[in-house]
């Protein structure tokens, strides 16, 4: 259950940082992304797998959740 | 010469073959050639793991980060060494972090306070020592605005409450007490302490006037972040900014002050230099103030003319206009610069052994001088500093990561670079060798190198270090190629 930040890049990319880690990455797929549903399950590009409980609507970021390793 | 990267690959093998097999394995993953299309490091290179022992390492330790680093530049705050003696003295001033004020009055910089654990003190623990000390020195530095506890290796192991100590004095003298937990043994490098000491500001210094609405923002504040003023980096960085338009509101933490920091949270933007000991607390004020933040590069004009587009890109057309009309005018005279020195250095090579940002940062500023980076390494860089690092560099440069001695030395005796940029632990042997070296870490006592004036004594310094008549001088007349005619040496 690692304590993740969720950011946008200047690309305006989702990213993924754990803070603990000083671990970077892009997220590649979000499963719900509409406004009065946020989160599910995250992909990130190094192939890695997250699931965030469902937010009920879409989050001012950057935002600090935990999630949870699939 | 430069090597392409099946070549640097066959030289870190030869490198490597001195190791017994097991180091020789781990070394490995720390060495690679530099392909500058890669996006991220994680599958090419292993960074921010412990130094394996039996190789001389050039890495310090967590007080090193927190007290010399993020903490040591803060001008008003009492950093209290909270331990033996020897952490303090040894690590007091050495910086070169400049800041205004007077010493002892309102800046303490360059003195060391520290609580000198003695056994008694270990075996009964320090902290009413600790609470003593910091009543004491609120009687003796009535205008520090906070005192700092910066834990050596002992308090970790003793297991004393130095946060209880903390909260209890800042009420008893009115002032900020901050608890570091840096002891020397967390972490694999200072980078931890960076960590440590960000996370400190966070919890213990950043939301000291968040009911204080007194300030007059304006639309144009920004913080300059990770800037630790060494030789008065943050003041030729400041300047560059005010002739933007834009309004400096506080240093983080070259000739920074607490009061500074705690207003940090008015700025519209965060540019931070260091990234690698900074952006936690960029982070976090993106978080929680709602702070964009931007890395930036001030060594070099090209450098500098693409940062100062960036961030004028956040502003409204008049800092645009702004940017533009300062690049402009500085042209002329960097152009003079450029055209002095260039054909004096032209085509030298140089091998960089840093730490934070610079064996990334100060590539561009090189190459303005028309010379190459053939070797870039960081001493406790994590996986995202090698990210950016790639494009930075040339396709086939090496790249070392907390290079051991022998690795380093190896290169060098095998790269022939005609300057290297370290540090001081690398300073003496590298002269013994007979190559002209400059110190990265602290601009070997010059400086600053940051803004257009800044690149102006780069470029002097560097001219001066490598066309040094002493590097001829090295061997004695009778050892030279018989070509060289004597009188030539006269």
């Amino acid at each position: 259950m690692p304590n993740v930040m969720l950011r946008h890049n200047a690309a305006g990319q989702l990213v993924f940082y754990v803070t603990k880690r000083d671990h970077e990455e892009t997220v590649t797929a979000l499963e719900h992304a509409s406004p009065d549903r946020w989160g599910g399950e995250i992909r990130l590009a190094d192939g890695s797998r997250f699931y965030l409980e469902p937010l009920a609507r879409a989050p001012k970021l950057p935002m600090t959740v935990r999630v949870k390793r699939l | 010469m430069t090597m392409n990267r099946q070549e640097t690959e066959q030289l870190i093998q030869e490198v490597l073959e001195v190791y017994p097999e097991a180091t020789g394995k781990q070394r490995a993953k720390h060495l690679m050639a530099n392909d500058p299309s890669l996006e991220k490091s994680n599958k090419c290179i292993v960074a921010n793991k412990k130094a394996l022992p039996g190789v001389m390492t050039a890495r310090g330790c967590a007080y090193a980060g927190a007290k010399g680093v993020v903490w040591g530049p803060v001008k008003d705050v009492l950093n209290i060494s909270h331990g033996p003696v020897g952490c303090g003295q040894f690590s007091r001033a050495g910086r070169r972090n400049y800041v205004t004020g007077y010493s002892g009055v309102n800046i303490f910089n360059d003195i060391n306070f520290t609580s000198d654990f003695q056994e008694k003190d270990v075996v009964f623990g320090g902290d009413k020592k600790l609470a003593k000390i910091i009543t004491e020195l609120d009687g003796l530095f009535p205008l520090a605005k906070g005192v700092t506890i910066q834990s050596e290796c002992p308090i970790g192991l003793i297991g004393d409450d130095i946060e209880a100590v903390a909260k209890k004095s800042a009420k008893d003298i009115g002032k900020v007490v901050v608890p570091v937990r840096c002891e020397g043994f967390r972490g694999v490098s200072q980078s931890l302490g960076h960590h440590v000491a960000n996370d400190s500001l966070r919890d213990w210094v950043l939301h000291g006037r968040d009911d204080d609405q007194s300030f007059a923002s304006t639309p144009y504040d920004v913080a300059i972040t990770g800037d630790y003023n060494i030789g008065g980096d943050a003041w030729s960085t400041r300047i560059l900014l005010e002739q933007i338009g834009l309004r400096v509101i506080a240093q983080w933490s070259g000739d920074g002050s607490i009061p500074e920091m705690q207003t940090t949270r008015h700025a519209k933007l965060n540019l931070l230099h260091c990234y690698r000991s900074m952006n936690y607390i960029s982070r976090h004020m993106e978080e929680k103030y709602g702070i964009p933040w931007l890395e930036y590069n001030f060594f070099g004009p090209t450098k500098i003319a693409e940062s100062l587009r960036q961030i004028a890109a956040f502003f409204d057309d008049t800092i645009k206009e702004n940017a533009e009309r300062v690049i402009a005018e500085y042209r002329p005279t960097m152009d003079a610069l450029i055209a002095k020195y260039r054909p004096r250095l032209e085509g030298k090579r140089v091998l960089l052994f840093v730490g934070g940002l610079r064996p990334r940062h100060i590539i561009g500023a090189y190459e303005d001088l028309g010379m190459e980076v053939i070797g870039a390494g960081y001493e406790f860089a994590h996986n995202d500093d090698y990210d950016r690092t790639f494009k930075e560099l040339q396709d086939g440069a090496l790249i070392y990561d907390d290079a051991t001695s022998f690795e380093l030395e190896s290169f060098v005796e095998r790269l022939k670079p005609d300057l290297i940029g370290s540090g001081i632990k690398e300073k003496y042997v590298f002269h013994k060798m007979g190559i002209p070296f400059r110190q990265m870490h602290s601009w070997d006592y010059s400086g600053p190198y940051h803004g257009y004036d800044g690149f102006a004594i780069f470029a002097r310094d560097m001219d001066m270090t490598i066309n040094n008549p002493c590097w001829q001088k090295l061997k004695a007349p009778w050892q030279r190629a018989q070509a060289e005619p004597l009188s030539a040496a006269a």
